[in-house]
């Protein structure tokens, strides 16, 4: 089996290692007599996730609306930082450092004060996950817009084109790809993001439900909510791995002939 | 060789260049006075270093001069910009576009609707034997393939002043001498100014109708050649002794002021 094309052997390696430290888990439960609201075997996890999953998913799409909202903002935001501090010295020295002490701010201690400003609703929480978004987005576009080969954009120039057109023709498209490393980054982190502007303070979303759920010792709720999220982010991860892979073919086409 | 008419579409007046090296200037070329007339090959030849590529940059305006004008078609330009077409060393294709998208790259600039430029661009691709290649992407191509693709974006920015810098250059021996006939054929045709810069003494003889050697940093026209070969020209030529004559000419003025850089082919 070792050609098998769908599972190839690096693949396999960790699915086998994630079932035996499940089934330890499961047996350790048994043969030491854990309470099952200290830990819950995986068994009881998987249970909870059918039992509960109207309850789950609801809290669910609440999380994804505020990761969801906040990604795009911090895609916007990046954006224009990032464009704006390629063309101008100014916007570079008075902003770029205020963008990189934005993240030296801690998050856990700001939520609380986005809750007084915000209130319990929507806002607090996806302006959370924008703070921790949008930097790793930022930084790679800057540095991809940087990295532009002079030549290619004296090339637009020596046409007659436009700073305007030298961005949209060249250095936009040659940035790409560190924009979705960013995203990348931005996309497993949001998640997390949303959970801690839940937990600061809210009624709903998976954030609130683990809260909730562990006050009430409900154990293998907080652990079924823990699954769900941490599937949402690698989700999240794989659909930008997705995006770029549409968007950027001729990284594909290196390895191909015409 | 074509009578020059009192019109010359580049002209270059004492124009030198230096660059800052610390607080050290560096003078890399001239003072220089060229003039190329409407629809002449010229070429220039000499030593690596000596500021070849900076006289295109300073021609295309994407470099100015240190002192010195550069006038184009009869008037004093110091806005160039757009007004000639360069090709460049490397072939500065867009990876992230097919070879349609680049070669229309200067049409869609210039703000020509897709659809007109593809039409005006097709009859090109044939011409240039990439009409089955039109929508591979840079990498996909050969070297030779990819420098055919640069030049027809050249063309297709439809100026009449052409700049090539080494277009050959970093091509292997074959692919250059097939792309050189290729171009000879094609120049036959076409209504356009030429200047081109090489350090390939044939390539410079077989293509132009004048010849200058440039001399080493700062670099200086040294020497100038009338090439009276008849056109059209092929690589037979080579053995002719004409052309014999000119090449140990231009060659002997490169040896007498660089030792070591100048490439010897064949002698």
């Amino acid at each position: 089996m070792a050609h098998n094309r769908l599972l190839p052997r690096d693949r396999i390696l960790p699915l086998l290692i994630l079932a035996a430290a499940t089934f330890g888990w499961e047996l350790a439960t048994d043969v030491f007599q854990i309470p099952r609201w200290v830990l819950p075997p995986p068994s009881a996890v998987l249970h909870a996730l059918v039992r509960d999953q109207q309850l789950l998913l609801r809290h669910l799409a609440v999380t994804m609306e505020e990761v969801g909202l906040g990604l795009m903002l911090s895609v916007l935001l990046a954006v224009v930082l990032a464009i704006g501090i390629v063309s101008s010295r100014l916007v570079e020295r008075s902003v770029y450092p205020l963008v990189v002490a934005s993240q030296a701010v801690p998050i856990v201690a700001l939520a609380p004060i986005l809750l007084i400003w915000f209130g319990y609703g929507l806002t607090p929480k996806v302006i959370v996950v924008v703070l921790v978004c949008f930097f790793p987005i930022a930084v790679n576009l800057v540095d991809g817009l940087r990295g532009v080969d002079r030549e290619f954009v004296d090339l637009v120039r020596s046409l007659g084109g436009t700073p305007w057109q030298a961005l949209r023709v060249v250095r936009i498209p040659a940035a790409l790809p560190s924009f979705f490393s960013g995203l990348r980054v931005a996309a497993a982190v949001s998640v997390i993001g949303a959970l801690i502007g839940e937990w600061v303070g809210s009624s709903a979303g998976l954030g609130y439900l683990m809260i909730r759920a562990a006050s009430q010792f409900h154990t293998d709720r907080v652990f079924a909510a823990v699954l769900l999220s941490a599937i949402a982010s690698i989700a999240l991860f794989w659909t930008v791995g997705l995006l770029e892979y549409v968007a950027l073919p001729w990284r594909r086409a290196a390895k191909t002939e015409p | 060789m074509k009578s020059p008419s009192p019109l010359w579409r580049v002209e270059l007046r004492h124009v030198t260049k230096s660059f800052y090296r610390g607080r050290q200037p560096l003078s890399v070329l001239g003072p220089l006075d060229l003039r190329v007339a409407d629809r002449e090959f010229v070429a220039l030849v000499g030593p690596s270093g000596c500021g070849k590529s900076t006289l295109l940059n300073l021609i295309a305006g994407i470099e100015q001069p240190t002192s010195g004008e550069v006038w184009l078609d009869g008037e004093l330009a110091p806005e160039r910009l757009g007004r000639v077409a360069y090709m460049h060393q490397r072939d500065l294709l867009l990876p992230w576009r097919t070879v349609l998208e680049n070669a229309l790259l200067p049409l869609e600039l210039r703000g020509i609707p897709r659809r007109e430029a593809v039409a005006r661009a097709l009859p090109w691709f044939e011409r240039f034997g990439l009409a089955e290649f039109t929508q591979a992407y840079p990498a996909q191509l050969s070297g030779g393939m990819r420098q055919r693709v640069a030049f027809l974006r050249t063309l297709l920015a439809d100026r009449p002043l052409l700049l090539l810098d080494e277009p050959f250059g970093a091509l292997d021996a074959l692919t250059r001498a097939s792309l050189q006939e290729w171009l000879l054929a094609l120049w036959e045709e076409l209504d356009r100014t030429v200047i081109l810069v090489t350090h390939d003494v044939e390539e410079a003889l077989i293509l132009s109708d004048r010849v200058f050697v440039l001399s080493p940093r700062p670099g200086t026209i040294v020497c100038e050649l009338i090439v009276e070969l008849p056109r059209p020209r092929s690589y037979a030529m080579v053995t002719d002794p004409r052309f014999v004559q000119l090449k140990a000419e231009i060659l002997a003025h490169l040896r007498a002021r660089t030792t070591l850089e100048v490439p010897l082919h064949g002698t």
